[in-house]
């Protein structure tokens, strides 16, 4: 029963609405931690920032 | 579907953002507070008069518990934000046939940390605090530009036919050629060993995170797309 997904080379096929959803999602994260320049954002982030060399300030 | 990709792209975030962290702390955080040492002023490294010289110590993490579990909660951001980017990534290049793995994962981050980490460092090295810059929005446009075109750049060389990786070499260097907002003047006050040292030890922690979230990303993909095929056979 499981000797054909052992042979064969796995696939796994995501939806094209999932890779939409996972970049949108990637690109909120990144301008929250990385860019956003409220200060409130930029003095939490500001170690991180600077040891991610993200554009600080 | 996307529960798959959530899942994996949170569990891989947290935990390359946990080894990132620590690795900030042990290696990269001690040298930025030495930094703003210089920063605000507590050390003078290059003297109005006299040699250029400043003690070599960095000082300690101290007990601002605030500020570094606002570091580690930022490093789980930015990595379950770059995990969401590879694994979508990932999935494009699994619908042209190519199998999620956590040694397909490897090269991945590798190629993430090329493009996210060491394209845009080649012209934005990473800053101390209290390095003077140019404005920050031209920066952070450029720096997105970088990765955009190294990104798309290193997919041509991996995927493309013909003519299409040559482009893809052509798409990487553009952005150097065109050049990163600088200043035309230097106001470094800091020892250059420090930023040195710095910079480089920057990029050391994100390519350690950069790895760990590559093979991270492919193995929980792949065992939870495992899981889920098991659950609807």
């Amino acid at each position: 029963m499981t000797t054909q997904t052992q042979t064969l080379p796995r696939v796994q096929s995501t939806s094209p609405a999932a890779i939409v959803f996972a970049v949108i999602a990637g690109v909120l994260l990144i301008g929250a931690s990385g860019l956003a320049q409220a200060s409130i954002m930029h003095d939490a982030a500001h170690d991180q920032r600077h040891a991610m060399a993200f554009p600080c300030h | 579907m996307f529960r798959t990709v959530l899942t994996s792209a949170v569990f891989a975030g947290l935990g390359a953002g946990l080894c990132a962290a620590l690795f900030q702390f042990q290696f990269v955080i001690p040298l930025l507070l030495e930094g703003e040492l210089y920063e605000t002023g507590a050390r003078v490294h290059f003297a109005v008069e006299g040699s250029t010289q400043s003690l070599s110590q960095t000082p300690p993490l101290g007990t601002d518990w605030a500020r570094h579990g606002m570091t580690v909660a930022f490093n789980f951001v930015s990595y379950t934000g770059f995990a969401f980017l590879l694994l979508a990534g990932m999935s494009l290049a699994a619908l042209r046939g190519h199998p999620i793995t956590p040694r397909s994962g490897l090269v991945w981050g590798l190629c993430g940390f090329l493009a996210v980490q060491l394209a845009p460092a080649f012209g934005l090295p990473p800053e101390l605090p209290g390095t003077i810059a140019a404005e920050v929005v031209p920066r952070q446009i450029w720096w997105a530009g970088t990765i955009l075109a190294s990104g798309a750049g290193i997919a041509l060389i991996a995927f493309g036919n013909s003519l299409l990786p040559l482009a893809g070499a052509v798409l990487i260097a553009v952005p150097h050629l065109v050049g990163a907002p600088v200043l035309d003047t230097y106001f470094g006050i800091a020892p250059p060993e420090l930023s040195a040292l710095f910079a480089t030890r920057s990029l050391g922690a994100a390519a350690v995170g950069w790895t760990i979230l590559g093979y991270l990303a492919g193995f929980f993909h792949s065992r939870l797309a495992e899981e889920g095929d098991a659950a609807t056979a």
